[in-house]
């Protein structure tokens, strides 16, 4: 047995998660377990408790309501990336998932755990800072929310406090029809952690111009970043203006060198992925149809 | 801890400490040996076993989080003693194995993926083996094993779930009749 040894509890309900961890700084929590388990084997963590909360009802499943998606904390990656409400309303997260571990990891990984374990390459946090997600947060004094750009403060490093426990991401859903998405990471293999990632949406009207734009890199710094290409409402996201909009905000931006790569290497790609993906986004905007239904 | 599991259709308990995995649990306790012990920390894919008919790597799981799931591990997909799963058999005939270290993770994860298609592309069946690291075969042979496989399941006209499932394919491509 590789790990040290630990209490393991699966309470029943949320609020007795809450008072576990409010009641013990050692105890940590355990839903699929695919970064958690691999740090307990290498006794790089070593928690007195383990609580298991990947089987409780009220951290379960995706709905849709009031113009926002909320994913709950335990959905499976495996099952998010399949779902027709997150491929309808939230593409950006449908696209990415495919790129977060191994179809064995998204079999338990959990959408909840991406966001908790706050990885600076991974995926799902680029995406929640990227639309300017809300993490929904259980807490000892009841629910409670928090911007995502507000919730990742560094490397695996989250403002979350002692008694408190993610329980969902909400995800805002754009009202436009015409919407389109790009996402380009590089990595020494499909899989491994991205040095660079870039995530792009935007929303066009009838004439092709920019309603909308997020744009968000991963992997660059210390913790996933949204950049401000709002220069681009308006264009028909020309090569010209992408590029201008990319290179004054993504051109000073503060990066990791380790390693892998250098942090100009990263500012470099960093540029031209958003550029990429930019463009994929708007070509996929641009194959929907004028008036249907996305 | 005791802990209730229900293994290749079998129901067992144990008293197993919390902190064993899945993986040491199925080998030590149940010594079903054929679930191999690799890296032990989620990145070779050799203790892959199904959880619900979904692969999952069972060095990454507890034995504690494992009651009221169906585990099926390489024992289970044997016909009969003695026997070999068309899979199996495939990767047999087209020397999918060489050391056979990885085959037991590789045949369950082909094994998930012809339960969803048997008309998987190449890139399907690539992202599908993509947990699982060979160090023998170059994958070519392996590949083709899934292939070999999944044609032979196509003629075998046996009824097989095609849901999509937790896992199931993104296109969802529809399991055709033998050509």
């Amino acid at each position: 047995m590789k790990p040290a040894p630990f209490d393991y509890v699966r309470p029943d309900t949320l609020a007795e998660v809450c008072a576990l961890l409010a009641g013990d700084e050692d105890a940590r929590v355990i839903a699929g377990g695919q970064t958690l388990v691999p740090m307990l084997a290498m006794r790089l963590a070593r928690p007195a408790k383990l609580i298991d909360i990947l089987r409780l009802p009220e951290l379960a499943g995706i709905r849709e309501e009031a113009g926002r998606v909320i994913v709950g904390a335990t959905t499976r990656q495996a099952k998010a990336e399949r779902d027709p409400v997150i491929g309808a309303s939230v593409p950006m997260l449908a696209r990415v998932l495919p790129w977060v571990g191994h179809p064995p990891t998204r079999n338990r990984g959990t959408v909840g755990g991406s966001i908790a374990n706050a990885d600076p390459s991974a995926e799902i946090p680029l995406v929640a800072v990227t639309l300017g997600a809300d993490i929904l947060l259980a807490t000892t004094d009841g629910p409670t929310s928090m911007p995502a750009d507000d919730f990742f403060i560094g490397p695996m490093l989250t403002t979350i406090g002692q008694g408190e426990c993610v329980s969902a991401i909400r995800f805002p859903v754009w009202p436009h029809q015409r919407i389109g998405v790009g996402f380009f990471e590089i990595s020494a293999r499909r899989s491994d952690f991205a040095f660079v990632a870039a995530a792009a949406q935007v929303a066009l009207d009838d004439a092709g111009r920019c309603l909308e734009v997020a744009l968000g890199v991963g992997g660059v710094g210390d913790r996933p970043l949204r950049l401000d290409v709002s220069s681009l409402v308006g264009t028909e996201l020309d090569a010209t203006s992408v590029a201008a909009a990319v290179n004054a905000a993504a051109g000073e931006l503060d990066a990791t060198s380790d390693l892998h790569a250098s942090a100009a290497y990263r500012r470099r790609v960093a540029s031209v992925l958003c550029i990429r993906a930019l463009e994929q986004a708007r070509v996929d905007a641009s194959a929907k149809s004028r008036k249907g239904a996305r | 801890m005791k802990v209730d599991l229900r293994i290749n259709g079998a129901n067992h308990s144990a008293d197993i400490e919390p902190r064993k995995t899945l993986l040491d649990a199925l080998r030590e306790n149940f010594l079903l040996n054929g679930t191999h012990a690799g890296c032990e920390h989620g990145v070779c894919g050799a203790c892959t076993v199904l959880v619900d008919g979904e692969p999952v790597r069972s060095c990454l799981m507890f034995a504690v989080q494992a009651d009221g799931y169906e585990i099926t591990t390489i024992e289970g997909l044997a016909p009969a003693p003695g026997e070999l799963s068309v899979i199996q058999d495939a990767f047999c005939e087209t020397h999918g194995l060489q050391c056979g270290y990885c085959t037991p993770g590789m045949i369950l994860s082909a094994h998930a993926l012809l339960q969803h298609t048997v008309t998987p592309t190449r890139d399907d069946i690539v992202e599908a083996i993509s947990g699982n690291i060979c160090r023998c075969t170059g994958y070519g042979q392996i590949i083709e094993a899934v292939e070999f496989a999944a044609a032979r399941l196509r003629i075998a006209n046996t009824p097989r779930p095609h849901h999509g499932g937790p896992h199931g394919r993104a296109e969802g491509k529809p399991i055709v009749e033998a050509k």
